[in-house]
């Protein structure tokens, strides 16, 4: 029906010893929704940043309104109209939303006339699928506006190709049917063109037109939404290979408070209250789920319970006996932790996967004698510990900043399973995994709650927290504001509730 | 007016008139931190421009006879420096902090080896401008004797303020600054903006040394800076990387600077070297309300990320 606005043909691209992709094509219809859906690692970055000329491909070429054109730097993508949002935000938090939009222009003026730009700015504003205040600090936004800031900021710049990638990871879903409702409308109005890599389904059933899924750097297949369903696209996404290793809920019969938050205050970087009163409890064998969206005071409260921030106010109690963060309480109150991020929060990044498996009884033994190290019991005690999470590669020598991600989760998460833990928080544990590791890791955490071990699961993936928690708990602005079970849970009721009903989030 | 009141008057007027002789290099030193942390770097060398430039400026000056002329070759030895800091500064791993503290160091043992042959002779002063005229009352007529340079450095907080919103070389080094990332996308050379920033930063500070060697205290000697250089950077900080902020806190600092002569003019001699340390405590003072976080709004990203 309607003709290409982008065609990549048989885009091929090396690093190293890794083939990131390897002859992949896709055809982007003008005024279309374009899904490019896969794994992390699958490739689906790699591509788009050889469309906009981030990297030159080895191979293949770029065809754009079918006319072959070299897109050497993003610079050409640009004058082309093709425009990207990072995954990242690019813009300067210290200026104004006014300030960040004039500075993406091209080609500024020596002197730049700032009434003349907020006029024709304003005038432009009104045209966008989203209103946003000109004169607001850009770190005075929360994490959905500067994503919608991002956006316009391309489309003030006439593109006709947009490229997103993952636009809707920092959203709240209500953000999410927002931001890629307006798309749509303006893909059908303008004629705008969009590419849009996304990991999650329902955004693709719901607002892409085709869909192209990338598996370990190959074309896995190419389809019209209309004509697929989930379980084919998973298919496609995964392949033959993945098989789960769901566990199932087990009722368990302990009946005691294991760990309790009470009217918890924690400061943040700047000194703002990012945990404000906090409170909780965690019975034995219990996953209560914290959702919410990023900044709203989750890393705080993560960073105060593994000690890594002291809080300035209430009481954390394991067992009833008031709990702070030093060593040798973790290790009395039987208190682990999987923090987000566990290469920077939980290991280091220098020292060997058997030494980092070790930290919490080094200086105990059998890891130490006499005050003497004794590396081969910890490289036992690794060994058998590795095989046991199926870590990889299975050496204990290696340093444990060598590993993927997955594989330092997986290795710091036999650490902290290594003996049975009192309490469990985890922190965002399946963050950029893929299918296999994130099934292999619930299912470790929900063997660690049917053995009576109680967990907080702290997330900003909602499904996860569907799929783990026995009890739901919403924070936002530092506060818990809403708890559900998952058999009760409205995702609609609870993306309301972690936009703060729409009152005033500190983003950071 | 009794005895007691009138006292009270000129020592008034005394510290307003010394917040601005006192403060005018406080004022120069400040505007070019500024300048250059709005880059994203510090230049704590800016202690070594400001002694280096009273040297060079009084040598000049008396060389030539022309005090404009002295604060021009002060200037052009700070853009100097500026740029030694600079083009270390942008090698792998080296740190903006302690090139700084090398530079001071340098700057001063170069100006005081340099400078010997200049604690005897004379330099022309610059011109000031006797605002007081109109008025009988000494102390005021000595308050308002303002000197030009002065008058450029305050025209010169707001020119700077309106560089920073409104001009594109304003935004390009406000964008560095912020964003080492934002301004490699957007094309930015970000290692050049910042030698520019850092020698422009460098001419100011220069050029306030010019005003202690050639109008205030006056002469060359080793002992004509009193640290205003490292002060200056405490303000920056304290004036939130403002430059009209950096104007009010330079002519705070200038009053605080000129309390303790002030007194001593009418006969308080009591606790005089307690007052000369004002504008120290003042410094630490402010040091230690800038480390309580909430100040830190309008610091540049790329300082704030370290």
């Amino acid at each position: 029906m309607s003709t290409l606005a982008l065609e990549a043909i048989n885009v091929s691209k090396r690093f190293g010893d890794l083939q990131a992709l390897d002859q992949v094509s896709l055809k982007l219809r003008k005024g279309s929704i374009h899904a490019l859906l896969g794994e992390n690692g699958a490739g689906k970055s790699t591509l788009v940043k050889c469309i906009v000329g981030f990297y030159v491909p080895d191979d293949g070429e770029v065809l754009l309104g079918e006319r072959q054109q070299a897109i050497a730097n993003p610079r050409d993508a640009h004058d082309l109209g093709i425009g990207m949002v990072y995954q990242h935000f690019t813009l300067i938090p210290n200026m104004t939303v006014l300030e960040n939009l004039v500075l993406a222009r091209p080609h500024l003026p020596a002197v730049i006339d700032w009434r003349k730009e907020r006029r024709a700015i304003a005038a432009r504003m009104q045209t966008m699928p989203f209103q946003l205040p000109l004169d607001v600090s850009v770190n005075q936004l929360a994490a959905g506006e500067k994503q919608k800031l991002e956006i316009v900021k391309q489309l003030l710049l006439n593109v006709k190709v947009l490229i997103l990638d993952e636009p809707t990871s920092v959203l709240t879903p209500n953000e999410a049917d927002e931001v890629l409702g307006r798309i749509r409308d303006m893909t059908r109005a303008d004629g705008l063109s969009v590419l849009i890599i996304t990991h999650k389904f329902r955004e693709v059933m719901t607002y892409a037109d085709d869909v192209t899924v990338l598996r370990r750097g190959k074309h896995a297949g190419s389809a019209r939404v209309a004509d697929s369903n989930v379980k084919s696209l998973a298919e496609l996404m995964i392949g033959s290979e993945f098989t789960s290793t769901a566990l199932a809920r087990e009722s368990v019969a302990e009946q005691t408070l294991k760990l309790e938050i009470d009217t918890l205050k924690v400061a943040d970087d700047s000194g703002m209250q990012a945990v404000r009163g906090l409170s909780l409890r965690v019975m034995a064998g219990e996953v209560v789920g914290i959702a919410g969206v990023s900044g709203n005071g989750q890393r705080e409260l993560v960073e105060a319970l593994a000690g890594q921030r002291p809080p300035s106010g209430g009481q954390i109690r394991v067992m009833g006996v008031t709990y702070t963060g030093q060593r040798a309480k973790l290790l009395r109150h039987g208190f682990h932790c999987l923090p987000e991020e566990p290469l920077r929060n939980a290991a280091v990044g220098r020292m060997s996967v058997a030494e980092n498996l070790a930290f919490r009884r080094y200086d105990q033994q059998p890891f130490s004698f006499g005050g003497w190290l004794r590396r081969g019991a910890m490289r036992t005690a690794a060994t058998r510990a590795i095989a046991d999470f199926n870590v990889r590669p299975p050496l204990p020598d290696t340093p444990i900043g060598n590993l993927s991600g997955g594989n330092v989760q997986r290795a710091i998460l036999a650490r902290e399973l290594s003996e049975r833990p009192n309490v469990l928080v985890v922190a965002n544990p399946c963050f950029g995994l893929d299918f296999g590791a994130v099934s292999e890791i619930h299912a470790r955490i929900m063997a660690a709650r049917n053995a009576g071990t109680a967990v907080l699961l702290v997330s900003e993936d909602l499904d996860e927290i569907l799929e783990l928690a026995d009890r739901i708990l919403v924070m936002s602005g530092g506060r818990l504001v809403y708890e559900t079970t998952p058999g009760q849970a409205d995702p609609i009721v609870i993306g309301r509730h972690m936009a703060g009903h729409g009152e005033e989030t500190h983003a950071h | 007016m009794s005895g007691e009141e009138s006292q009270w008057l000129t020592v008034l007027i005394a510290v307003l008139g010394g917040a601005i002789r006192v403060g005018t290099p406080f004022l120069f030193v400040s505007l070019g931190e500024c300048l250059t942390e709005k880059s994203g770097r510090i230049n704590l060398g800016l202690e070594g421009n400001l002694i280096m430039g009273a040297m060079a400026g009084y040598g000049v000056a008396w060389i030539t006879g022309s005090a404009w002329l002295g604060v021009l070759a002060a200037g052009a030895t700070g853009v100097v420096l500026g740029f030694v800091h600079a083009l270390l500064c942008q090698q792998p791993r080296v740190n903006d902090i302690a090139v700084g503290i090398a530079l001071m160091i340098l700057g001063t043992g170069l100006a005081f080896f340099i400078g010997k042959p200049l604690i005897q002779p004379t330099a022309p002063h610059l011109p000031a401008l006797h605002l007081g005229a109109w008025s009988d009352n000494p102390a005021l007529r000595a308050a308002l004797e303002i000197n030009a340079l002065f008058i450029v450095g305050v025209l010169l907080a707001p020119a700077m303020a309106w560089f920073f919103k409104s001009s594109r070389w304003g935004l390009a080094i406000r964008t560095v600054g912020e964003s080492d990332d934002a301004a490699r996308a957007m094309g930015l050379n970000v290692n050049g903006v910042r030698m520019l920033a850092t020698m422009a930063g460098g001419f100011l500070a220069g050029v306030g040394g010019a005003f202690l060697s050639l109008y205030y205290p006056g002469g060359w000697s080793e002992g004509l800076s009193s640290g205003q250089g490292l002060m200056a950077v405490a303000l920056v900080i304290f004036a939130r990387w403002d430059p009209m902020r950096c104007l009010y806190a330079s002519l705070l600092f200038g009053g605080a600077g000129a309390l303790g002569p002030s007194l001593q003019a009418v006969g308080v001699t009591s606790g005089y070297y307690l007052f000369n340390a004002a504008p120290y405590v003042l410094t630490l003072i402010l040091m230690i309300a800038a480390s309580s976080t909430k100040v830190r709004s309008g610091m540049p990203g790329s300082l704030a990320a370290r």
